[in-house]
């Protein structure tokens, strides 16, 4: 049991690492190790924990790491207490190099923010920001997260009307949005 | 101020369904307007940064505000604050529902919660631009950026790179433009 933490430990602080692009991008990379490499799981597994992951609450990648981890501890056949340490081997090692960058990085910000080459660069960086937050929102706007008018009306109609309704209610009347998500949870449990 | 940091973080990764970008209108809520640990053009610079690292999005952005209220402790507990939820919630359907997917309340729920997180994610745009003294001139920069990605599916990582090199390059000429005018 030892030995597999320890892998799973290096494993996934390599592909906390080498993520770079946010936890959709570091799907492909924990599969690659996961299934391809390791073959701690079936490919069928790793799909369901894939869903599951952005079905939760929770980055995706903490969301993966933590079901990863369980559920190669009690494939090697652990108990369900193993999977618990595998849990939180996985991410633990996902988050360590992240932790260690960004301290690296915050104090070295802070020491030179003030300098002009610093100073211009995230003037440039900053409009880009924007941007990256609007490729966001329009690479989500998809068939998954909406439903298409031609397999069910209802649901893209309905769809449309809960996008609305949250923008506006967050934009204009600046909702609290925990709020906004119970709410659009209770509409599509009445009218989805 | 511990607690209070832990528990934010808490419950934006509770709160935060579909990945880091979710988390946005959330910090902004909480920790710039609420709790003003930073101030919205600060979350702006952490975002840059936290996008253009390895790493999962949200923690990094975490363990940044965390770092800049309270250092390294300040740092580990904004991330284990936004982890834990995840951790907790994953392990309690790892254990004990198998099938969870089948649920169709589960399901439904879903459907009505997804245009919602991209409206949520979709919000912030303009006020962010505001922030980011975007006018006329610059305008460009953002819509450039977001066609790359979502049009040629470009790497946000070399956007943000580019416009960090661009910024340089334009500050150094605005300087050299000076000099010369100087002499």
């Amino acid at each position: 049991m030892i030995a597999l933490l320890i892998q799973l430990f290096l494993t996934f602080f390599v592909i906390g690492l080498f993520g770079f692009g946010g936890g959709y991008a570091m799907i492909s990379l924990i599969q690659q190790k996961v299934v391809t490499a390791h073959a701690w799981m079936s490919m069928g597994q790793f799909t369901d924990i894939v869903a599951i992951s952005q079905m939760t609450p929770g980055p995706i990648g903490i969301n993966s790491a933590t079901y990863v981890g369980y559920t190669s501890l009690t494939n090697a056949g652990f108990a369900p207490w193993a999977g618990v340490i595998g849990s939180a081997t996985a991410t633990f090692a996902v988050v360590l190099p992240s932790f260690i960058l960004m301290l690296l990085i915050s104090r070295f910000l802070m020491k030179y923010k003030s300098h002009p080459v610093i100073e211009n660069v995230f003037r440039g960086l900053r409009p880009a920001v924007v941007g990256l937050l609007l490729a966001a929102s329009l690479c989500l706007m998809t068939s998954e997260n909406f439903g298409s008018p031609r397999e069910s009306l209802w649901q893209f109609l309905i769809s449309i009307a809960l996008f609305l309704f949250a923008f506006f209610a967050q934009r204009v009347y600046k909702m609290n949005p925990i709020l906004i998500i119970v709410l659009c949870a209770i509409a599509g449990i009445i009218l989805l | 101020m511990y607690f209070d940091l832990i528990s934010t973080f808490f419950r934006i990764g509770l709160f935060t369904i579909g990945g880091g970008y979710a988390m946005i209108p959330l910090i902004q809520q909480k920790v710039v307007e609420e709790k003003r640990w930073v101030s919205e053009a600060e979350l702006m610079d952490l975002m840059a940064v936290a996008q253009s690292c390895p790493g999962i999005f949200a923690i990094n952005i975490s363990i940044f505000i965390g770092y800049k209220t309270r250092g390294v402790r300040g740092a580990i507990l904004c991330a284990l604050g936004t982890a834990l939820p995840s951790f907790i919630i994953i392990l309690l359907i790892a254990l004990l529902f198998q099938h969870f997917r089948e649920y169709t309340v589960v399901e439904r729920m879903f459907r009505g919660i997804r245009p919602a997180v991209v409206a949520l994610i979709a919000a912030p745009v303009f006020k962010m631009a505001k922030t980011a003294k975007v006018n006329r001139y610059t305008i460009w920069i953002p819509i450039a950026s977001a066609l790359l990605i979502w049009l040629l599916g470009f790497n946000p990582v070399y956007v943000i790179i580019l416009a960090g090199a661009g910024g340089y390059a334009w500050g150094r000429m605005r300087h050299e433009g000076k000099e010369e005018e100087a002499k």
